[in-house]
């Protein structure tokens, strides 16, 4: 998947338009892990759902696969920073009727997500409603219900971000093993630089809005399969932490400043 | 509080407010027992009414014929709130044309509609469910149009990206949303019904507990009306409790009270 000078605007109030981002270059190989990191209200989510097709960019192009995008992407599963889970159906029924747009029968999606919500760690909590589990344990329902229709690009808007510390790395751990599986394309958005680099193959820096820009690229050659809490440990980690946060420092300022002076 | 002190406590009022208007209109405390009798009767005798009515076969056709009104006055409103509800909140050019005309028609008091409906439609049963109807649609209509138009947009961009189409999103996102809020309003919406149905029957029919209480009413006979109204808030307590069995089994996934297992 590849964006090319990609920027897009809000209309606001009395025909003035804000620009969010602007000029943005980013392509996501096949079965790269890639984390973007920003300041607040960067333009991080802006991004991700213009990869979804939930936005049209104003300018530039999202190509997936190397076909244009126009509508939704269909090949992309998205994983949401809020709730999005139907709170009317059971954690199982969620996760099924993921597959009722693909025409699996009923009774074959219902044994698939089962197993699938094995895997998450959710076995027991089967029928239970969104509204009885913690945060942690609707996230993992939220990510059954995405992997089940095995996408080709994953796509994740802070997902984690409502979660407490020790809930975060569970979920990283668990991501980082669901996705060595089989290794899909995968955009992440945080605006935690440590999980970023525990859990990517790449680092992108976004500068501070409004019109952000990518100011870096980062790899992050540590070894897989990696432990999200363990891995923090490594002097390589404390390198490339320490690389990285130094772009970002700067864009983090400008953001509280801006909000200052707003 | 446990389940048997809110029991009694529940009955100790009933108990005490007989017992005033026993004591009140049987002794000479505040005034003659036999004029305070012609205008409030006296618990015993109301009771006693209740029991004869009870027991006799009479009240159970008026009440079959209130239940009826009651059910189809909802059924009817229900239905037709849905559908509108449903079509407004997913047309925004619609609803906002008609929007001057529903707020008109929902401010008018429905008793002034009796009159019309009783000859259009008769005094049968019919002109009872109508008047019912215009109660229950508008509640009903509120609620779905609101429930469609605030589905949380994380949910529904949610379902889009897991390739739902228009008519999987209706199923699963829209459908279920509009219902709960349907579903919300129901012990409001029932109640009306039957509102609509005891005051139609009040203002003209020959059949129903509110035309068992006008009749009541036009002999001045105050026994029978307290036996009436005690009738029907009767029949009210049990048509409620019944819903709330209803909503707590379709509700089941709701947070709260109502949902809790």
């Amino acid at each position: 998947m590849r964006l090319d000078g990609v920027a897009i605007t809000f209309p606001l109030k009395g025909g003035a338009v804000y620009c969010a981002v602007e000029g943005i270059d980013l392509a996501v190989g096949p079965g790269e892990f890639v984390a973007i990191v920003g300041p607040t209200g960067c333009g991080k989510s802006t991004l991700l759902n213009a990869s979804a097709g939930l936005l049209a960019p104003s300018a530039g192009r999202v190509d997936v696969f190397g076909q244009p995008l126009s509508g939704l992407n269909g090949r992309a599963g998205y994983l949401f920073q809020a709730d999005a889970l139907m709170p009317w159906k059971s954690a199982l029924d969620n996760v099924a009727v993921a597959l009722e747009p693909k025409g699996v029968p009923r009774r074959e999606a219902l044994d698939q997500a089962r197993a699938w919500l094995g895997r998450v760690g959710l076995k027991s909590f089967v029928e239970s409603y969104p509204h009885m589990l913690s945060g942690g344990q609707r996230k993992r329902v939220a990510l059954a219900q995405m992997l089940i229709r095995d996408p080709e690009i994953l796509l994740m808007d802070e997902p984690f971000g409502p979660l407490d510390a020790q809930t975060r790395q569970l979920m990283g751990n668990l991501l980082l093993k669901l996705w060595a599986a089989d290794r899909k394309a995968c955009l992440f958005v945080t605006h935690d630089l440590e999980e970023a680099i525990a859990l990517a193959d790449r680092v992108v820096v976004m500068s501070a809005g409004p019109a952000a820009r990518i100011i870096g690229d980062f790899p992050v050659p540590l070894a897989r399969p990696r432990d999200t809490a363990e891995i923090r440990l490594d002097p390589d980690f404390h390198r490339i932490h320490k690389e990285i946060w130094a772009s970002l420092r700067t864009e983090v300022q400008k953001a509280y400043g801006a909000e200052e002076i707003a | 509080m446990n389940r048997a002190k809110l029991l009694v406590l529940q009955v100790l009022v009933a108990v005490a407010l007989l017992v005033v208007w026993h004591v009140v209109t049987v002794y000479p405390i505040v005034g003659q027992p036999k004029n305070l009798q012609f205008f409030f009767s006296t618990p015993l005798d109301v009771l006693s009414r209740v029991w004869r009515e009870l027991s006799g076969g009479e009240i159970w056709g008026h009440l079959w014929i209130t239940l009826q009104e009651t059910i189809l006055a909802f059924v009817f409103g229900a239905g037709g709130g849905i559908l509108v509800g449903f079509v407004f909140a997913r047309n925004d050019l619609l609803a906002a044309v008609f929007d001057p005309y529903i707020k008109a028609a929902n401010a008018l008091p429905r008793v002034v509609l009796a009159p019309i409906f009783a000859l259009w439609f008769g005094l049968g049963i019919w002109s009872k469910v109508a008047l019912g109807f215009t109660l229950v649609f508008f509640i009903v209509f509120f609620n779905v149009y609101q429930g469609v138009r605030e589905v949380s947009p994380t949910v529904l961009a949610n379902a889009r990206m897991l390739g739902m189409n228009e008519r999987q999103l209706l199923r699963h996102v829209y459908w279920p949303a509009a219902l709960t809020w349907m579903f919300s309003s129901l012990h409001t919406s029932v109640g009306f019904a039957l509102v609509g149905a005891v005051v139609g029957e009040y203002l003209g029919s020959s059949a129903g507990l509110g035309y068992k209480i006008h009749e009541a009413e036009s002999v001045f006979d105050v026994t029978g009306v307290f036996a009436g109204m005690f009738i029907l808030a009767i029949f009210v307590i049990l048509i409620d409790s019944l819903v709330t069995v209803i909503e707590n089994r379709l509700l089941a996934w709701r947070p709260g009270p109502s949902g809790a297992r």
